[in-house]
C-alpha cells in the first residue's frame, strides 16, 4: 500500500467531516487522564490545540522556543481573519469560501481538507469572541468585516492591524488557563531538535534547553509539531527571526514526508530592501489593497517625486490588468505584475525595486481620520522605518517571501507519514495549495488546533494499542546522543565565517534561482550551489562560546544547517514540477500575457519528499489530486 | 530613504549569568546606516565579535517589528530608547548623531533575573496572566459571534488596553520596579468586555495576589511606565485596576467547592 494515503472520508463533501467525527473511536474521560500529547510549538496552531486538548482531559506536555508563547510569530499577523459568517449579507457561504480556496490555491489543494476548513471557520469567531478577542466593531455592536485579495466578498474579521496578536493572545491565555488548572506543562525556550520514534510511531521529543544548554527527553501517546513556516530560508523574509524548519525536518529525517516544498508564497506589498546590513523585512498588510492604489509611472526612469506626476502618466497596472479584482488581485499575481513594472524598468526608488502603494484618493475620500482608524498602527510603522510619511506621499513597496504552503505531509486527520505524529498550521502542507489566500493562515492554524486535532487526535489515541515507555528507552537515548553529537561537531569546527554569512549566501540563491520566477537554468545552477555552501558550512562556520549555556550563535547554525537541505530539495522540487501554478512560476509555463500555466495532466498533484539520507536525491511519492465539486479551470482574475 | 552612515561608541553591558556581576564593555560602532534599525546595528557590531572568535552580545529579539515584545534593554537609562512610543526594534539609526556614546544594559527589576548580557527572565509576567488573565471558556461552547452586541466605544477601548506587548519596559522605567501597568491592561481589557463579567472580581484578586507574590514593587502613580511604553497603555488602566480590585475586595465572598448534591 502506498503511504501516501490521504484518508479522506467518503460521502459528500458537505456529509464528509460531520460522519467522520461519528464513526471516529472515542476516548473515554477517564482515560483522557492517562495519555499524554506532546505540543511542540504555541503559535496560534500549538496554543489552540494545547487548550483544546487540556480542557478535553489529555495530559499535554508543550514547547516552545520562545521566552513566552505569546512571542510566536502569529503574533505579528496584521490584517485579519476569514470566516464563511455572510454578516455582511454579501452572498457569502461556506461553499464561496471553499471554493475562493480552491480557487485561489490554483487548483493544488485537497479539496476535503478546504470545505472542512470553510466549514469550522464560522466557530473559530464564535470562539475567539467568547474568549475576549477585541475585534472592530460597528457602531451597532455587530463585528465589523473588511475585503482581502481573491475575494469578491467582505469576510474578514481584524482587530486594527494587530489580528495575530489579539487571536494569539486569545489562544495564549486558554493555554495558561489549563496551565493554571494543571493540564498543560509549559516549557518555553525548548528547541525540538529530534522527533523520537518506537515502534513505528512518534512517542517523543528531544529537546535543547536554550538556556542551560542541556539536552532532555520527553515522551507522549501522540507528538503535534505546530512550529510555523520555513521563509526563512531567503534569510530575508517578513517572518520573524526564530521562524525556522528545524523541528519538521528533523522529522522528515526520521520518516515524515515533506510535501510541496516549492510552493512558497512572495508577498506582494513589502517595504524594500534598503541596505546589506538588513534582518528582516516588514510586511505592510493586504489590507491596505481595500484603499490604496498601486502604481507606477508610465514612462521608464521617471525620477519625479510621485506626488508631481500626473495622473494621466500614472500607469494603475493592477486595475488595468485586472479589472473586476483590481487592487485586490490575489498575491502571487500581483507579485508577478510588480516584477514585471520592474523588469520594464519603471520600478521606483533609488533601486528601481519598488511601486508606489497609494492612499491619496482615500484620504480625500474618506479623510485622514478614517484611514488612519483603519491602518494607523501600519502607517506609523512604515514612517518609523522609512522616515517616509504614508499620509503625505505614496507608500513605496516591493514583494517579500512571506508564507509557505509546502509543509509535512498530512492525510485528512492531520496525520504525517509517521503514526502517531500531527501536524497543524504552517508547518503542514494542507490546505492552501500552490497559493494561500490572504487571511486564511489564521483561520487554518485555529481550525486545525481547536478544532480538527481534538477529534482526530482521539480517534488515533482511541483505536492504536500503545505499549506503555519512558524515556529511559534506547530510542531516547540514541536520539539525545544524536543532537548532542552534532552540536559538538558544530561546536568543534572553528572555522572562519559567521553563521549569518552563510545564511545570507543560501538565501540570496534561494531569491535568485527559486524565488518569484525559477526556470530550469536556474534552478539546476542552484542544486549545484547549495551543496557546496552545505560543505563549506561544515568545515568554516565559528561559533564562538560554549554550548552548555545559551548560546544564540548555536541555536542560528542549527537552524541554518537545516535550511542548507531544505533549500536543496526545495529547488529539487521546484525543478520536478514543471508547470507553473500559485506561487509557483516556472518561466518556462506561462502564457502569453504572463499569466501562469498549468499542466493538469501531469502535474495535478501533490509532491511527497522521502528522505534518503545525507546528499542523496530524496525520492518522490504522489498524491493525485481529484476536483468532484469544482471544476478544474484557468484561473483568471480579470 | 537615503541613508547616511554613522559612528557610535557603546558601552554594552556584559553579563556572562545570572551570578556573574557583570560589568560594562566599549564597543565602536563604525559605518552604521541611518536606514538601520538598533538591532541591525547590533548585528554589525556582533559580527564583527564573533569574527574576531568573541562571544556576540545577547540580546532577545524575534518579530523586529514592533509587536511580540522580546526586545528591550535601556538605552542612556531609558527603556527601549529615546523615541517615545517605539521598542528597540522599531528605532532607527536616523534618531541618533554622528560620534554619540550611547550606554546599553538590560531592564533591571528583581522580578527579571539577567539571563546573559542584555537578556533577561520576564517569565513573572506570564505567571501574572496564569492567575486568572483569561475568560474560562472551553473550545465548542461558544454562542454566535454577534450574539452580545458590544458597544463600539468599549471594544475599542478594551482594544486598547489589549496592545500591550509585555515587554516589560514598564517594570523597568519604574523606580519601585512595578508591574500595575501591565496587570492593569490585562484586568482592564476582560473588564471592559461583557464576556469577561462572570470571573470580573475574582481575576482582579487574583492577579494583583500573583503580581505582588513575584516580587514586583508597589505603584506609587508617578506615570514613568506610561511614558516608557512602546504601546502607549495608559495610566487609566492602573486606576481602573485599583478600582476593580477594591470593589472585588469588598464585596468578596467565600469560594464554593465543585461537586454538589449529586
Ligand atoms: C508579518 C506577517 C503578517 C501576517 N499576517 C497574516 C494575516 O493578516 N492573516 C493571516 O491569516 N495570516 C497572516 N500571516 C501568516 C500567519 O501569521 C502564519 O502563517 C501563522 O500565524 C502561523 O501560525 P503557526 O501557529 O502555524 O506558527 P507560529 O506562530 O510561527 O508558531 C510556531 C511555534 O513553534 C515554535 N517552534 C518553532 N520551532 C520550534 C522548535 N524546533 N522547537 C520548539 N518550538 C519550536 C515557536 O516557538 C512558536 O511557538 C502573516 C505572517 C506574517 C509573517
Ligand atoms: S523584536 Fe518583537 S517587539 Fe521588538
Amino acid at each position: 500500500m502506498s503511504k501516501l494515503d490521504s484518508k479522506i472520508p467518503s460521502g459528500s463533501i458537505e456529509s464528509k467531516w460531520q460522519n467522520h467525527k461519528f464513526s471516529s473511536k472515542l476516548v473515554n474521560p477517564a482515560n483522557k487522564r492517562k495519555h499524554s500529547v506532546i505540543v511542540v510549538g504555541t503559535g496560534l496552531a500549538g496554543a489552540s490545540a494545547a487548550a483544546s486538548l487540556g480542557e478535553l482531559g489529555y495530559k499535554v506536555k508543550a514547547f516552545c522556543v520562545h521566552e513566552s508563547p505569546r512571542r510566536a510569530h502569529s503574533v505579528a499577523a496584521q490584517g485579519g481573519i476569514n470566516a464563511a459568517k455572510n454578516y455582511q449579507n454579501d452572498g457569502d457561504s461556506v461553499y464561496r469560501l471553499f471554493y475562493d480556496t480552491i480557487k485561489g490555491g490554483d487548483f493544488r489543494a485537497r479539496e476535503a481538507n478546504v470545505f472542512r476548513l470553510a466549514e469550522v471557520s464560522a466557530n473559530i469567531i464564535d470562539q475567539m469572541v467568547a474568549q475576549g478577542v477585541p475585534f472592530a466593531r460597528e457602531y451597532g455592536g455587530t463585528l465589523a468585516n473588511r475585503s482581502f485579495g481573491g475575494a469578491q466578498v467582505s469576510r474578514t474579521f481584524y482587530a486594527r492591524g494587530q489580528t495575530g496578536q489579539q487571536l494569539l493572545l486569545g489562544a495564549y491565555s486558554g493555554m495558561m488557563r489549563q496551565v493554571d488548572l494543571g493540564n498543560v506543562e509549559l516549557r518555553t525556550r525548548r528547541e525540538m531538535l529530534d522527533l523520537v520514534v518506537v515502534d513505528g510511531k512518534a512517542r517523543g521529543v528531544t529537546v535543547r534547553n536554550l538556556v542551560s544548554g542541556e539536552i532532555e527527553s520527553y515522551e507522549a501517546d501522540a507528538v503535534v509539531l505546530a512550529t510555523g513556516g520555513y521563509s526563512n530560508v531567503f534569510f530575508l523574509s517578513t517572518n520573524a527571526m526564530a521562524c525556522a524548519v528545524t523541528a519538521a525536518w528533523k522529522a522528515h529525517k526520521r520518516g515524515a514526508y515533506f510535501a510541496n516544498p516549492c510552493y512558497t508564497q512572495i508577498h506582494p506589498t513589502c517595504i524594500p530592501v534598503h541596505g546589506e546590513n538588513q534582518s528582516k523585512l516588514t510586511l505592510m498588510s493586504e489590507s491596505l489593497r481595500n484603499d490604496g492604489r498601486v502604481w507606477v509611472p508610465k514612462v521608464q526612469g521617471d525620477k519625479r517625486h510621485p506626488n508631481e506626476i500626473p495622473e494621466s502618466e500614472r500607469d494603475y497596472y493592477l486595475e488595468r490588468v485586472y479589472p473586476s479584482f483590481g487592487n485586490l488581485a490575489p498575491r502571487d499575481v500581483a507579485s508577478r505584475q510588480a516584477k514585471y513594472r520592474c523588469d520594464e524598468g519603471r520600478g521606483v526608488s533609488e533601486t528601481g525595486r519598488a511601486v508606489y502603494l497609494d492612499f491619496a484618493d482615500s484620504i480625500k475620500r474618506l479623510g485622514q481620520d478614517k484611514i488612519s482608524e483603519r491602518y494607523g498602527n501600519l502607517f506609523q510603522m512604515y514612517d518609523k522605518i522609512t522616515g517616509d510619511d504614508p499620509y503625505k506621499m505614496p507608500m513605496m513597496i516591493y514583494p517579500a517571501p512571506h508564507y509557505t504552503m509546502g509543509g509535512l505531509w498530512v492525510d485528512y486527520n492531520l496525520e504525517s507519514t509517521i503514526p502517531g505524529l500531527f501536524v497543524a498550521g504552517e508547518a503542514n502542507f494542507s490546505d492552501h495549495g500552490a497559493n494561500r489566500l490572504g487571511a486564511s493562515a489564521l483561520m487554518q492554524g485555529l481550525a486545525d488546533g481547536y478544532f480538527v486535532l481534538p477529534s482526530t487526535i482521539g480517534n488515533y489515541l482511541g483505536g492504536t494499542k500503545l505499549e506503555k515507555i519512558s524515556t529511559t528507552h534506547d530510542a531516547f537515548k540514541f536520539s539525545a546522543d544524536e543532537a548532542k553529537s552534532e552540536i559538538s561537531k558544530l561546536m568543534g569546527i572553528k572555522g572562519n565565517r559567521t553563521v549569518d554569512s552563510f545564511h545570507k549566501e543560501l538565501g540570496n540563491i534561494m531569491w535568485e534561482y527559486c524565488g518569484m520566477g525559477r526556470n530550469k537554468e536556474g534552478l539546476k545552477k542552484a542544486l549545484e550551489l547549495i551543496p557546496k555552501v552545505r560543505e563549506e558550512f561544515w568545515n568554516n562556520v565559528r561559533i564562538p562560546g560554549d554550548a552548555n549555556y545559551i548560546n544564540t550563535e548555536l541555536e542560528k547554525a542549527g537552524r541554518v544547517a537545516d535550511f542548507l537541505e531544505l533549500g536543496e530539495l526545495m529547488c529539487q522540487d521546484a525543478l520536478e514540477r514543471e508547470e507553473s501554478c500559485g506561487g509557483h512560476f516556472r518561466e518556462e509555463h506561462q502564457t502569453a500575457d504572463g499569466e501562469a500555466l498549468r499542466d493538469d495532466k501531469n502535474f495535478c498533484h501533490v509532491a511527497a519528499w522521502e528522505w534518503a539520507g545525507t546528499n542523496k536525491k530524496q525520492s518522490l511519492h504522489k498524491e493525485e489530486l481529484t476536483f468532484e465539486n469544482v471544476h478544474l479551470a484557468t484561473r483568471s482574475y480579470k | 530613504m537615503a541613508g547616511k552612515m554613522i559612528n557610535l561608541i557603546l558601552k554594552v553591558w556584559r553579563q556572562k549569568g545570572p551570578t556573574d556581576t557583570g560589568s560594562f564593555a566599549e564597543y565602536k560602532a563604525n559605518n552604521v546606516s541611518t536606514d538601520a534599525s538598533f538591532l541591525e546595528m547590533l548585528d554589525v557590531v556582533n559580527e564583527e565579535l564573533v569574527t574576531k572568535g568573541d562571544e556576540p552580545i545577547a540580546f532577545d529579539h524575534d518579530c523586529r517589528e514592533g509587536i511580540c515584545g522580546a526586545c528591550g534593554f535601556v538605552i542612556d537609562g531609558e527603556a527601549h530608547g529615546p523615541l517615545k512610543s517605539t521598542t528597540v526594534c522599531q528605532l532607527h539609526m536616523r534618531n541618533f548623531k554622528d560620534g554619540e556614546v550611547l550606554t546599553i544594559e538590560p531592564f533591571r527589576s528583581k522580578a527579571f533575573p539577567v539571563i546573559k548580557d542584555l537578556m533577561v527572565n520576564r517569565s513573572a509576567l506570564d505567571r501574572i496572566i496564569t492567575a486568572g488573565g483569561y475568560i474560562s471558556t472551553n473550545t465548542g461552547n461558544a454562542v454566535d459571534a454577534n450574539a452580545n452586541l458590544v458597544p463600539k466605544a468599549d471594544a475599542d477601548e478594551a482594544m486598547s488596553s489589549a496592545t500591550c506587548i509585555q515587554c516589560g519596559a514598564c517594570v523597568a522605567a519604574c523606580k519601585n520596579a512595578s508591574a500595575a501597568l501591565f496587570t492593569s491592561a490585562k484586568i482592564s481589557h476582560l473588564s471592559l468586555l461583557p464576556q469577561g463579567q462572570v470571573e470580573r472580581k475574582d481575576r482582579a484578586l487574583r492577579m494583583v495576589a500573583a503580581m505582588d507574590a513575584e516580587g514586583f514593587g508597589s505603584c506609587t502613580t508617578t506615570g514613568a511606565c506610561e511614558a516608557a511604553c512602546p504601546k502607549d497603555i495608559s495610566l487609566v488602566n492602573i486606576s481602573r485596576m485599583n478600582r476593580e480590585f477594591l470593589v472585588a475586595n469588598v464585596t468578596k465572598q467565600p469560594k464554593h467547592q465543585d461537586g454538589g448534591a449529586g
